[in-house]
């Protein structure tokens, strides 16, 4: 399965990667619109230290542990793909997935319920929207045999 | 006199070619025939023959055919070929007088041999001393012209068309093992008397039909090595060219033709080896050589005829045999008027070339 | 102290468009964007503003743009305002002033006014999609004569040969003055290309011995990073005389560059100024180059053809024809246009001649000495679309080098501030986190695909020509025309005026 990988070596930090989630996750045709005055929430974070930078999204692991605290089965490794999906309407907000995501990969969103990336692959270029906004191919959506 | 710009704008020519791999001799008369039926693909503006054999109680003398403007300029041509050469006979060429053909220069022919003294002077070997003269002559005399200057061949042309200048120059009373014709549609020079082809040096001739996109690359690049191209006609370039090429450098026809109408790089690339390599260095070593746009070319040399077509063969040419005789023309018509039951009739492919030596053909 | 400089350019930031995604303020390393955490807004100093449009080019929102100041002072015919505002910096500093990449000034561009011909009627264009359409190349001299073994095979007596797939190579820029990526990009897309990069005078990285097929090596003045193995890695080794933007002095790349694996390279202590004199101290004559020629082809065997780069200058014809009597394989000229890490701007705006008239001039004058194939030719110094190539091969060129165009692809937006060491897109510098902007996967990337459209677009203009092999095209001057050019300047390019 197609994933989102981070080349540590070449992220620039600029944080492109979080507007460029918020943007996607919120909708709308012009990202100045949709994300002005707005204090974003994305599913992606670039975490940084010492001049070393990198976004960290979800993993999608094949053994999820998020998938396994769910007491209520809001999180599910989706049949078809292996890309682990929220569903909201189920998530009471517990936030166990929060504490045993080793990625500190989930978040709360904005409504209370929890929120993680789910790979929006539905863009126009068929790449998620973080990959597709990356100016230095830092984040990648690929292929690769070594599963995380 | 017609000058380019002054005439329509132009679009072929027409070769053809006769070829005896005995020897024998035959008369002008099948020649004119031929390039007769091609008589649409000229303009009138220029047509010409080479006859190869046709001088065997003078062969080891070269043959000059001079156009002389005024009487002045034969004075002072003669007066060098006479420093330069032993001249062994001299003549007018007989013409025959004829309505469609008009304003002719004198023309005259010489025999001569390179003094030895002088040709020890120069240090050239005698054919280089020759090549030498003859562009002295063209150059620097004004109003003499030296077209024709090999031994045992002899080029006849003119202003008009070419059957007429086939007549005019009583072509029918030539005999020779092999004879070139080209009737001419000019593209980018006046149609004047030594423009008209073929073009010749020493007994190297060239008919050709097309032209070439290479022109100026060409040009540039054999001026380097001493020849002077004052006609600025794609025949006179390639001429040099094969002069060039295989007087000088020695290569053969075949490595010639791999020169002017190399093979593209994904063929050597599929070569054998030993070809391959060859192909490489030919192609790297005279890569300002290779004449790219359309061209089909006949070039006579002493004992034979070689045809060539540029390598994507953009002009058309055949080749046709029966018994002893090859001919090659730019039409097939021009072959079936003068022999209509043939051997066998093919067209070469793009840069593939046609040499025929006597009683070794290729 | 009085302020004399008001800022060229401003930035228009449009806070309609603005989310405050501070992208801007994290990738100019001149600290020209500021966020205002109270006022939740982000604002800019334009008098930092180099306008590389770094910013510009990441805003996802595109809030912001760059545009000139207008500020001016009262119009003068003579005293434009660059020529005040130059007095005031130097009048301030004391110093030289400096500038990176090509002359600017408005001087004729040569290549703009030579237009190029057609095939109608009397021969056919000739379609690349459907025929072979030759653009390889082969670069070096050319023996006199053929030679034959006993059994009449010729032999193959030719010296060694560049072959490049296409009449193009990256020009010579240090590892040094470009970061490691850049060469990197360099290197790979050479070799995917066909063709070769050039190391500059700055050594070659260990790392990048891999591409040494695809690589020339530069010998200059200072020799930095010179060694046997150096040469030998090489596809060929090229003599830096002078170089266009700068004829006639050194280069300095300052001690704040030589750092880690650059002063490793050049075989200088870190820290160190690398000052490349001005001549050769081994070459104040033709002689002694001939001499140098041979010293490098003694240490590689005669395996490597050997280059001489020389920028355009005015007697560029005599200093040719000595060159090509010198035992050099190739002569590289880089026109007065020709880029450069630093330059002092009164040297790079005012000295050298055009490459069109250098190249034309050069290319004759060896032709008419009967000596032209004793060399190739490889032109320089702002070649910039694939018809200036098509021009430079028909005025006489065998081949083109090109370097701005290629940093430009990378990202390079011509601010002509190389000199400052801060280049915002990961080219001109060796800040790390700096030079981590070009990820060489993507440069390398972008190089070939430009000389890819490059490669098309020469075969559409030889193909509409009725030319089918770029050796066709070499010196065919009949191929060109000029428009707004006088008799003088249509004479020495050897071209005739359009309609003629």
């Amino acid at each position: 399965m197609k994933r989102v990988y981070v080349n540590e070596q070449w992220c620039l930090g600029c944080r492109l990667c979080e507007y460029y989630c918020a943007f996607a996750g919120i909708g709308g045709a012009d990202m100045a619109r949709t994300l002005k005055g707005v204090k974003i929430n994305p599913r992606i974070c670039v975490e940084e230290n010492n001049g070393i930078s990198f976004a960290v999204s979800c993993r999608h692991c094949e053994e999820p542990l998020c998938v396994k605290s769910c007491i209520t089965g809001a999180l599910t490794v989706n049949s078809d793909g292996g890309v682990i999906v929220v569903d909201k309407s189920r998530c009471v907000g517990c936030y166990t997935c929060i504490l045993s995501c080793p990625y500190g990969a989930v978040s709360p969103s904005d409504d209370g319920v929890i929120q993680k990336c789910e790979l929006c692959v539905k863009t126009v270029s068929g790449v998620p929207a973080c990959v597709q906004g990356c100016p230095n191919n830092a984040i990648v959506f690929e292929e690769r045999c070594v599963a995380l | 006199m017609l000058r380019e710009g002054e005439v329509r704008i132009p679009s072929g020519c027409a070769v053809s070619g006769i070829f005896d791999r005995t020897g024998g001799r035959m008369s002008g008369e099948n020649i004119i025939k031929s390039i007769e039926v091609m008589h649409d693909r000229s303009n009138g503006l220029g047509g010409g023959f080479a006859a190869y054999g046709i001088y065997p109680e003078y062969k080891d003398f070269y043959a000059f055919h001079i156009f002389y403007d005024s009487a002045e300029a034969k004075r002072d041509c003669e007066d060098f070929l006479e420093r330069h050469f032993d001249i062994i006979n001299l003549s007018k060429i007989p013409v025959r007088r004829m309505k469609e053909i008009t304003d002719e220069p004198k023309i005259w022919r010489y025999f001569v041999a390179p003094l030895p003294t002088r040709l020890a002077q120069s240090q050239l070997d005698e054919r280089e001393f020759v090549v030498k003269c003859v562009f002295r002559v063209n150059t620097q005399i004004k109003g003499a012209y030296v077209f024709s200057s090999g031994k045992n061949m002899g080029v006849f042309k003119a202003v008009g068309f070419p059957e007429d200048v086939g007549r005019f120059y009583r072509l029918e009373e030539y005999a020779g093992y092999c004879f070139t014709a080209h009737g001419r549609y000019p593209t980018n020079t006046p149609g004047w008397w030594g423009g008209a082809h073929p073009f010749a040096l020493l007994d190297y001739s060239v008919v050709h039909n097309g032209e070439i996109s290479s022109y100026d690359a060409n040009r540039r690049a054999i001026e380097m090595h001493g020849y002077k191209c004052t006609l600025q006609t794609d025949t006179e370039v390639i001429t040099y060219i094969i002069d060039y090429l295989n007087r000088k450098q020695g290569l053969s026809f075949k490595e010639t033709a791999a020169v002017i109408a190399a093979p593209f790089w994904q063929t050597i690339e599929k070569m054998p080896a030993e070809q391959k390599e060859t192909h490489e260095y030919l192609r790297t070593m005279f890569a300002s050589q290779l004449i790219t746009g359309p061209f089909s070319i006949l070039v006579g040399f002493e004992g034979g005829l070689m045809a060539l077509n540029d390598r994507l063969k953009l002009r058309s040419m055949v080749v046709a045999e029966k018994g002893d005789l090859t001919y090659i023309s730019s039409e097939e018509s021009a072959i079936r008027i003068i022999e209509p039951s043939l051997d066998n009739v093919w067209s070469p492919a793009g840069g593939q070339v046609v040499q025929l030596t006597m009683n070794n053909e290729q | 102290m009085i302020n004399y400089l008001y800022p060229l350019y401003e930035i228009v930031r449009n806070y309609d468009r603005c989310i405050a995604c501070r992208v801007c303020e994290r990738q100019c390393a001149n600290e020209v964007h500021e966020y205002i955490c109270d006022a939740d807004k982000v604002v800019c100093d334009d008098s930092k503003c180099v306008n590389c449009h770094r910013c510009v080019a990441l805003c996802p929102t595109r809030a912001l743009k760059i545009v000139k100041s207008g500020n001016t002072y009262r119009e003068n015919a003579n005293w434009s305002c660059k020529t005040i505002d130059e007095i005031y910096k130097q009048a301030g500093s004391g110093g030289v002033l400096l500038s990176g990449m090509g002359n600017p000034e408005k001087y004729p561009v040569y290549f703009d006014k030579i237009l190029l011909n057609a095939s109608q009627v009397t021969n056919p264009p000739i379609d690349p999609l459907r025929e072979p359409m030759e653009t390889k190349v082969s670069l070096g001299a050319k023996p006199k004569a053929v030679e034959r073994d006993e059994n009449g095979r010729i032999i193959n007596n030719l010296p060694p040969q560049i072959k490049l797939s296409m009449p193009l190579m990256f020009s010579a820029m240090s590892y040094g003055s470009i970061s490691y990526n850049a060469h990197e990009s360099l290197a790979r897309a050479a070799c995917e290309l066909g063709i070769l990069y050039n190391t500059g005078e700055g050594g070659l990285h260990e790392d990048f011995y891999q591409y040494g097929n695809n690589t020339i090596v530069q010998v200059a003045s200072g020799r930095f990073g010179v060694h046997t193995g150096y040469l030998n890695a090489s596809a060929a080794i090229e003599i830096k005389m002078g170089q266009g933007a700068k004829p006639g002095i050194g280069g300095h790349l300052p001690g704040t560059k030589i750092v880690g694996d650059i002063a490793k390279t050049r075989m200088i202590p870190e820290g160190s100024d690398a000052i490349s004199p001005a001549p050769h101290h081994d070459i104040y004559s033709i002689e002694d180059l001939r001499q140098l020629v041979y010293s490098l082809k003694e240490a590689t065997g005669y395996k490597k053809p050997v280059i001489v780069k020389i920028a355009a200058v005015h007697n560029i014809t005599a200093i040719a024809s000595g060159i090509a009597r010198s035992g050099a394989d190739m002569i590289a000229i880089d026109g007065f246009r020709g880029g450069t890490g630093a330059a002092p701007t009164r040297i790079r705006d005012n000295v050298g001649i055009p490459i069109e008239l250098a190249l034309a001039g050069v290319d004759k004058r060896l032709r008419d000495e009967g000596i032209r194939d004793n060399v190739s030719i490889v032109v320089g110094g702002s070649i910039r679309s694939s018809s200036d190539v098509v021009k430079a091969v028909a005025l006489g060129a065998d081949s083109v080098y090109i370097a701005s165009a290629a940093l430009i692809a990378m990202g390079c937006h011509l601010c002509r501030n190389c000199h400052g060491g801060k280049c915002n897109w990961g080219i001109a510098t060796q800040i790390p986190e700096l030079v981590k902007r070009l990820n060489p996967d993507l440069g390398y990337k972008r190089l070939v695909n430009l000389l890819t459209a490059w490669e098309h677009e020469i075969k559409e203009m030889m193909g509409l020509m009725g030319i089918n092999s770029i050796e066709s095209l070499k010196g065919n001057r009949l191929m060109l025309r000029g428009v707004g050019l006088s008799d003088r300047e249509l004479e020495i390019l050897g071209i005739k005026y359009a309609g003629s």
